[in-house]
């Protein structure tokens, strides 16, 4: 006898524990299969691109740091390059230096948050988490120690950093980096061969790189369906053209290759970080204010500059008007392009994946919404 | 080190496959007539001396006295930029353009955020709606001429409650 | 009165003591009773209020204690304090979380059932104090000794299936409903291996009465029976929903699951009977596979059974914080592929043990755990490799190969990718 059933719409978010934010999806289930999924977002809207219209391209740098809040470091890195694009400024060698050691630490701490969330959202009450999160700290600290802030950094300024690292944050990294790597091996040891988180990402929200590519997505998620396609190497900013690392590629492109690809991204960074600190220079971190005022006033043009964000390609696109604050600011926020795929990988699983997809995508509301 | 296309040469490179398509070009942006755009990006995406498979970003600029919509494409094989632009609203009228999520899904999300807030009409959008306000928000939020009447954008509160069910 | 009650020694010490004065009592040497005679059914009333209030309050104190602890371990397992504010290493933290409890809003959604609303929390608190009443603490110390005790607990521990359901459907939530299909799933499947694994152990004891089972235990059947023990030990865990099994719960996909809507106390109730469960779900484990409340000689029988239980609830809170969560399909497969056929296996290795040696002796034991684990290491293994996700059989890109994404021609058609907006209709009629 064939029982009669019909599919259930269910709203998730935005008050819920696992949508990392406030995101919020209709979700139709029939039984525990997913049939369809409408994502809803703006709830944490706050206007941003306006907001920019009416401050000066310094002022900016402190909104850039509540887009994706888990990755200050690398937003401000790239509306700085955009700035610079925009304005022809020359930055000093060692606040070139300095801001790539601060964005390859924040790539650290935002992939160690999205392996902490993603193992959360498998059910793990908390301790994987917490072990993430207690390095974040670390990172947390030596953010402390360069700029005074931890979260909403605001570190870095057009043609530089806007102050030089004190004596000890050296001694510091190199004691940082090392937990680093050994928190690093501690979480693969856990967690790598753990059968459960094997079994429950594996093959789960495959998506073909063709279609990833078509999605215009990017970061972890293209390299781990075996796209060898990363900014740093690809389109080097900053001094990425005198590092040399590895980009680590996974094909699965499965809930699984996307953590694999963070951790070892992760690896990579502080090698990365360790070469910096080889090749660090002397002088000043930034140039004089009559080579690059406190109000800076670009010709009129526009000029859009990108980087590897921690999630995917970040890009700024600003358009000057010869005033001291921008005529048009646009955020390419990888976040939200990132989840246009999210029916393709959720539609025909299971709900217990969908959280575990959606952390797998890495997204972060502050970024999704601007 | 990725190559970036200068404007006249990606202009005459598109001339030859999508004769008169073309407005002006200047530096490293190609300007398009807007009715023009679907043919040049499907060829942009699929013929191989271009492949710009990934469009990195689709945004708006208002110039108070038009619109200006701007691609900027990736091509993931050749590891070549480009920019393209298009002119529409001219005068201030209604703004439309035709959409490209047939040729790039990438731009489903962006489309819609750009007809958000800035109020650009893509034609052809599977999915035409609001995405970060909600449905009968007034006004677009990123257009020049936007004011900021904090009373009457709760006034229209419960009128999106209704369109949102 | 019973012989049976008067062998119990937690009845007879109230009950003799009361009405000391009956034939029985006066056999053991009991001196006059305090009521006069002709009360003995007040005696009884009395003493079965008196062994009733022990327990609830004891099982509730024993509830209050773990949650303190199993907080404090997940502090140190999580590498940090844990509560530490509210008394002596923050041991009255519970308590205070108990009266916070009690005198918050009592609130009932608009569209519930508030017959079965209000019946949900009763239901699920009354079978998890109930398995209380046949598990022997120490010498003497139960409430009564069952002949077919382990039939009861299994019958009542499935009750609480009934109240998750009836909580669910109650509460109109769409989220809950998930909820309690998820749970009959699994008792359904949980509760046939769980019965069986417990046949091992009852056809070496020779009878379901739990008295009995710790009799017959002069080596632990957990070393007699090491698959009995493995799959009763998961099986149990799916029964009580608890990690990696807590599918019912969910924090991060379901929220709170059937409790949702629930607030007050009545969400209190179902957070002492899960608690509860926890506590007598170890019980039975020590019980039924480690001797329960035997030991050596100059410590007490009740502390040899305290220690015992409190060895399994540590390592439940172990599992609960390092595991991540199974999901519906594989936890379904787990138990219907794996943990059934290991019931199967254990059962056919036991008979062939007991027809050999019937009424075994504890050398006799010895010589069947000899055999036993050799069988259940290999059946373990043999059904992990079947059931493991198998490896990747590629992880790295060849770069050089000729559809290799960057750089390919065969670029997929773009129509195909066209998101439909049929279905992104249907949803919005379906309305939330």
């Amino acid at each position: 006898m064939a029982i009669k059933t019909q599919p259930v719409t269910v709203n998730l978010g935005p008050q819920h524990p696992s949508t990392h934010g406030v995101f919020r999806m209709r979700v139709m289930f029939d039984g525990e299969e997913i049939v369809d999924v409408e994502p809803v977002f703006g709830y944490l809207h706050r206007g941003s691109e306006k907001l920019a219209e009416e401050r000066t391209y310094t002022q900016i740098v402190t909104l850039t740091d509540r887009m994706d809040y888990v990755s200050s470091m690398l937003n401000n890195q790239a509306y700085i390059l955009a700035v610079e694009k925009l304005a022809g400024i020359e930055p000093s060698p060692r606040g070139v230096w300095l801001r790539m050691i601060a964005a390859e630490l924040q790539r650290i701490a935002s992939h160690l948050v999205a392996t902490g969330f993603l193992i959360q959202d498998l059910g793990a009450l908390g301790t994987p988490l917490i072990y993430a999160m207690r390095e974040r700290e670390g990172i947390l600290d030596l953010f402390e120690m360069l700029c005074g802030a931890r979260i909403t950094n605001s570190y870095l300024r057009p043609g530089g950093v806007f102050m030089d690292a004190p004596d000890e944050f050296w001694p510091a990294l190199d004691r940082g980096l090392d937990d680093i790597v050994r928190t690093i091996d501690e979480l693969e040891t856990y967690l790598s061969g753990n059968e459960i988180i094997f079994s429950r990402t594996k093959g789960t929200a495959v998506l073909p790189p063709e279609l990833l590519i078509n999605a215009s997505i990017t970061g972890p998620m293209l390299r781990a369906s075996g796209v060898d396609w990363d900014l740093r190497h690809r389109a080097p900013y900053d001094y990425y053209d005198k590092i040399s690392f590895e980009r680590k590629l996974h094909t699965a492109s499965d809930n699984y290759a996307r953590y694999w690809v963070r951790i070892q991204e992760s690896r990579e960074s502080v090698k990365i970080i360790k070469q910096c600190i080889e090749q660090i220079e002397p002088g000043s971190v930034r140039p004089s204010f009559d080579d690059v005022p406190r109000l800076i006033r670009p010709p009129v043009g526009d000029a859009y500059a990108a980087i590897e964000g921690s999630k995917g390609e970040l890009g700024f696109y600003l358009v000057s008007d010869g005033g001291i604050a921008p005529y048009r600011m646009h955020v390419r926020a990888s976040s939200l392009i990132n989840l246009t795929l999210l029916r393709d990988m959720l539609i025909g699983g299971q709900f217990g994946d969908l959280f575990v997809t959606f952390g797998s995508i890495d997204l972060n509301m502050g970024e999704v919404d601007r | 080190m990725s190559t970036v296309w200068s404007g006249p040469a990606l202009a005459e490179a598109i001339e030859a496959f999508a004769p008169g398509s073309v407005e002006s070009s200047a530096g490293i942006d190609v300007w398009l007539k807007p009715e023009s755009i679907s043919a040049v990006c499907e060829g942009l995406k699929t013929r191989a001396e271009f492949k710009f498979d990934l469009l990195s970003s689709l945004t708006a600029v208002d110039y108070i006295d038009h619109f200006e919509v701007v691609y900027h494409l990736t091509s993931l094989p050749m590891n070549a930029t480009a920019v393209l632009k298009s002119r529409v609203g001219i005068g201030r009228t209604d703004a439309s353009i035709a959409s490209v999520v047939s040729i790039w899904r990438g731009a489903d999300y962006q489309e819609r955020e750009v007809w958000d807030l800035m109020g650009i009409r893509f034609e052809g959008h599977p999915n035409h709606k609001r995405i970060m306000l909600w449905e009968g928000f007034p006004g677009h939020p990123l257009r020049k001429d936007y004011v900021t009447y904090d009373q009457s954008i709760v006034s229209t509160i419960p009128d999106a409650t209704g369109g949102d069910k | 009165m019973n012989q049976a009650f008067l062998d119990n020694s937690l009845w007879r010490n109230i009950y003799c003591v009361l009405a000391g004065d009956s034939a029985q009592c006066a056999a053991r040497d009991y001196s006059p009773g305090m009521l006069p005679g002709g009360m003995e059914w007040l005696a009884f009333l009395l003493a079965a209020a008196a062994i009733v209030g022990l327990f609830v309050n004891g099982v509730l104190g024993g509830v209050i204690v773990l949650i303190w602890g199993e907080r404090r371990l997940f502090g140190r397992f999580q590498s940090r304090t844990g509560p530490n504010r509210w008394g002596p290493w923050g041991t009255l933290t519970s308590v205070a979380d108990a009266i916070k409890t009690m005198f918050k809003e009592d609130l009932v959604p608009a569209e519930a059932d508030r017959i079965l609303f209000n019946l949900a929390p009763i239901l699920i608190a009354a079978p998890a104090l109930m398995v209380f009443s046949v598990i022997p603490f120490g010498v003497g110390t139960y409430v009564a000794d069952l002949n077919v005790g382990v039939l009861f607990i299994m019958a009542i521990t499935s009750l609480t299936t009934l109240a998750v359901l009836t909580a669910s459907w109650s509460s109109a939530n769409r989220i809950a409903i998930l909820s309690a299909l998820r749970s009959v799933a699994l008792l359904i499947s949980y509760e046939i291996p769980m019965a069986l694994a417990v046949v091992g152990v009852i056809m070496l004891a020779g009878s379901m009465s739990l008295g009995e089972i710790i009799q017959a235990q002069g080596v632990p059947f957990i070393l007699v029976q090491p698959l009995g023990f493995f799959v009763f030990f998961l099986a149990a865990m799916a029964e009580m929903a608890r990690a990696p099994f807590d599918l019912t719960e969910a924090e991060s996909e379901l929220a709170a699951g059937y409790l949702n809507d629930y607030a007050s106390m009545k969400f209190g109730l179902f957070f002492l009977a899960e608690f509860m469960a926890e506590i007598s779900t170890s019980a039975i484990i020590t019980t039924l596979f480690l001797s329960g409340w035997r030991g050596f000689d100059p410590i007490p029988s009740h502390f040899w059974f305290g220690a015992k239980l409190i060895a399994v609830l540590f390592v439940i809170i172990w599992f609960r914080m390092t595991l991540p969560r199974l999901r519906i399909d594989q936890v379904l497969k787990f138990a219907w592929k794996g943990l059934f056929e290991l019931t199967m296996i254990n059962i056919v290795v036991t008979a062939i043990l007991i027809f050999i040696w019937p009424q075994p002796t504890t050398a006799q034991l010895w010589y069947m755990a000899a055999v036993n684990w050799p069988v259940a290491i290999v059946s373990i293994w043999a059904v992990s490799k079947l059931l493991g996700t198998p490896a990747y059989e590629q992880t790295q890109p060849d770069l050089n190969a000729p559809t290799y994404p960057v750089g390919s021609e065969d670029i997929p058609a773009s129509s195909a990718y066209v998101p439909e907006v049929k279905t992104q209709t249907s949803l919005q009629e379906g309305g939330d």
